[in-house]
């Protein structure tokens, strides 16, 4: 079965969902993400959707269902790229992402998941989470 | 009123609700519709596309390119011989599911257009037409 490729960098994985997803993709985007997440100690998970023409409620909660597993994972998710047609249709349809980061673009999601791990980085949360 | 265009696409499985994003985004961009516009009528169409899949056991979408005369516009029937919805103002309510969703399927895609109407009886299937203007 076709997949979402996933990439590891450094203590983030990076997604970029390119495609038309179908509803069995998107779960399976979110399973790999989830063991990946695990396999490789994972800090942050960045998601790119630049390049999505909609997001209906059955993406809308995969993306929600990455965010709540990544958190119970110890790590952050941040969803960029938005595209300004697709957040009007998204909050109108009545979600809002509760509890989903966002930013506009990776450049800005990249800093965002760099800060929320700069005090671990830095020794002043606890020292074993470090890896 | 008359109808320009006229498209009837079948809904099997998850795949077919993709096909039918892009045809509806398809004929939004033909009839004139802006981004926004455009990006409206195909998620409210991905709603009761993936509806008519998971909870009318697959159907059919007829898809209408309309003009009355002054403006241009889209009209989307979903239509299922599936087991229908006992209670349809409960359907409507965000947040009610007998599936595995969240419960914004149909009342999210009632926002999202002008026009909104469903038949739906049990045992005798459910349509869903919704129509947006440009």
């Amino acid at each position: 079965m076709e997949r979402i490729p996933i990439l590891k960098m450094g203590a983030f994985l990076l997604v970029t969902i390119q495609v038309d997803m179908h509803d069995r993709l998107a779960l399976a985007l979110q399973d790999d993400l989830t063991s990946r997440i695990a396999q490789t100690n994972a800090r942050g998970v960045l998601i790119d959707i630049s390049s999505l023409e909609i997001v209906d409620s059955f993406i809308g909660r995969m993306i929600a269902n990455i965010a709540a597993m990544a958190r119970v994972l110890d790590a952050e998710t941040v969803v960029v790229g938005m595209q300004p047609a697709v957040a009007i249709t998204l909050v109108e349809l009545g979600l809002s992402l509760p509890g989903v980061r966002t930013a506009l673009n990776v450049e800005r999601g990249m800093a965002l998941l760099e800060a929320a791990l700069a005090p671990v980085r830095n020794g002043t949360a606890d020292a074993s989470l470090e890896t | 009123m008359p109808v320009l265009k006229h498209e009837i696409l079948a809904i099997r499985d998850s795949a077919d609700v993709v096909l039918v994003r892009q045809r509806v985004r398809h004929l939004a961009q033909e009839a004139g519709f802006s981004l926004i516009d455009q990006t409206k009528i195909v998620t409210a169409a991905s709603e009761l596309a993936r509806n008519t899949l998971d909870y009318g056991g697959g159907g059919r979408v007829t898809m209408e390119v309309l003009n009355d005369g002054v403006r241009r516009g889209l009209r989307l029937t979903f239509r299922d011989e599936g087991p229908g919805i006992p209670d349809i103002e409960l359907a409507l309510r965000d947040g009610f599911t007998t599936g595995n969703g969240l419960g914004l399927g149909l009342g999210g895609a009632r926002r999202l257009v002008n026009e909104f109407r469903i038949e739906s009886k049990p045992g005798a299937g459910t349509t869903v037409v919704i129509a947006r203007w440009r």
